[in-house]
């Protein structure tokens, strides 16, 4: 650098001085938690009842890591010639150990039965306790954020230009 | 008050600054340092942002196993901690802290005792470097004993441009005859005395006899436990030795904008605080100087600068 000698030695001590005065950094995590956006993705929350098993979260899956366990059911209806079929979840499960947070399954899901939300504290000291069953999945369901708010500059919803045109 | 009262209680106050300041220091040190680097530095010992953190330290220490290597020179290992500490025990014996005889033990020839007590320091490490049979402890020692003997003259040198211009060689007289002034006057004198200060307690960025990059830990590298913690306990105690002696000689010692009578001793004590900082702050600051830099720093800028303001001292003495 140019300048006078010892200039940059006095800009040396400007800089840890200019520092000193700023608040610190550092984040006090176990004591003050961190404020994380509404994307973030901590864990995947399951409503069970939009399930409809139809298995495309567990095919999709890169990794494996949803198990999916279900039996039909006859369901009758009055006025019907025959009996309808449907599927009965009995079990649904993501192995966490497994899982690489991708989020396809989220995606491919039709029929919103998944979420992300931003907790991130279950780590566990025995790696099996990281499968998480359908219980488990739903109660995470209670910390999904609201969903962002519409840009008011974006493109309008398929399903409402879909409306208007209908209306009118 | 007897005789033997008020040199029990002088004694027993340069005991307590001895322990605590190095404290305040250090835990100074710990937060200036932490937030220099945009850090928050210790939080938890103590409950209000880390402040019993060197008390948890100092346990941390005593628990530790003491371990002297098989090889090691047993009895000058041990003897070597005490040895770095005890000179500068002795050196804030004689450091004034006020007016009308605040000092623990008023010397006629304060500044000699001073410069020749730190001097045992170059001992200190010798032992540690020779006695613990380790190849970076001797590296260490022998860098270390090589920039003390040489700061050392410049050391001196500015030390004795004040002692002339003082035209006393006592510690309290040279506050009485420092003014004002002298501040610009000696300004070449104080920017050696400190520079060769910080070299002297091998502070960064004169670390390089500890250069824990490459030497482990230099000549402390087997010391462990209590030991350790004298090493440590002496380095702060040698901030706070550099940054009185600088005061004293420089600053004014006990000279304050009002009320220098009564409130002395703030004044000394705010300046000592003020250099410690600027030692902490320089430490944050720069990097570690190299060997050759540092030998260089030391003969071909310090001693020349530290002669020219001898000649200048000696010529305005002689003018006025």
């Amino acid at each position: 650098m140019s300048g006078v000698p010892g200039s940059g030695l006095i800009r040396g001590l400007a800089v840890t001085l200019k520092t000193m005065t700023r608040p610190a950094i550092t984040r006090q995590y176990p004591d003050v938690r961190p404020d994380l956006p509404p994307r973030s993705r901590g864990v995947i929350a399951l409503l069970e009842e939009n399930c409809t098993v139809c298995m495309l979260c567990a095919r999709e899956c890169p990794d494996w890591c949803i198990y999916i366990d279900s039996h039909k059911e006859e369901v009758v209806v009055p006025g019907a010639a025959r009996p309808r079929q449907r599927n009965m979840l009995d079990r649904f499960a993501i192995d966490f150990s497994l899982c690489m947070y991708c989020g396809i399954c989220i995606e491919a899901c039709p029929f919103d039965a998944l979420y992300w939300t931003p907790e991130f504290e279950y780590a566990e000291y025995d790696i099996r306790e990281l499968l998480h069953e359908s219980d488990r999945l739903g109660q995470w369901m209670a910390t999904v954020p609201a969903p962002p708010a519409h840009d008011p500059n974006g493109e309008p919803a398929k399903e409402e230009t879909a409306a208007a045109k209908k209306a009118g | 008050m007897p005789a033997w009262l008020e040199l029990l209680v002088r004694v027993l106050v340069v005991v307590v600054a001895f322990l605590t300041l190095p404290l305040v220091v250090g835990q100074a040190e710990h937060k200036v340092m932490a937030h220099m680097q945009g850090r928050l530095g210790p939080m938890y010992a103590g409950a209000f942002h880390g402040w019993a953190q060197l008390i948890a330290d100092g346990v941390k220490f005593v628990q530790k196993e003491d371990i002297t290597p098989r090889a090691a020179d047993r009895a000058v290992f041990r003897l070597a901690p005490v040895i770095s500490l005890l000179p500068y025990l002795l050196v804030l014996l004689v450091i004034p802290i006020g007016p009308h005889g605040l000092v623990a033990q008023p010397l006629d020839i304060g500044l000699f005792f001073v410069l020749a007590v730190v001097g045992i320091g170059v001992v200190a490490v010798l032992m540690t470097a020779w006695s613990s049979a380790n190849k970076y402890a001797l590296l260490g020692g022998l860098r270390a004993a090589a920039q003390l003997l040489g700061y050392e003259l410049p050391f001196v040198l500015a030390a004795a441009s004040v002692a002339m211009a003082a035209g006393t060689l006592s510690l309290s007289g040279i506050v009485n005859a420092w003014r004002p002034w002298w501040l610009l006057w000696q300004l070449p004198a104080l920017g050696v005395f400190f520079t060769a200060g910080l070299a002297e307690i091998r502070r960064p960025p004169f670390d390089m006899p500890i250069a824990d990059s490459e030497l482990v830990f230099g000549y402390l590298t087997e010391y462990t436990g209590l030991r350790f913690a004298f090493f440590l306990l002496a380095e702060y105690v040698g901030i706070v030795v550099v940054a009185a002696l600088t005061t004293v000689l420089f600053l004014g010692g006990w000279r304050g904008p009002f009320a220098d009578a009564q409130l002395g001793w703030l004044w000394t004590l705010l300046k000592v605080f003020a250099v410690s900082f600027v030692i902490i702050w320089l430490r944050v600051a720069y990097p570690r100087l190299r060997e050759d830099q540092l030998q260089r720093l030391c003969w071909l800028t310090l001693v020349p600068l530290a002669l020219a303001q001898l000649l200048l001292t000696v010529g305005v003495r002689l003018a006025l």
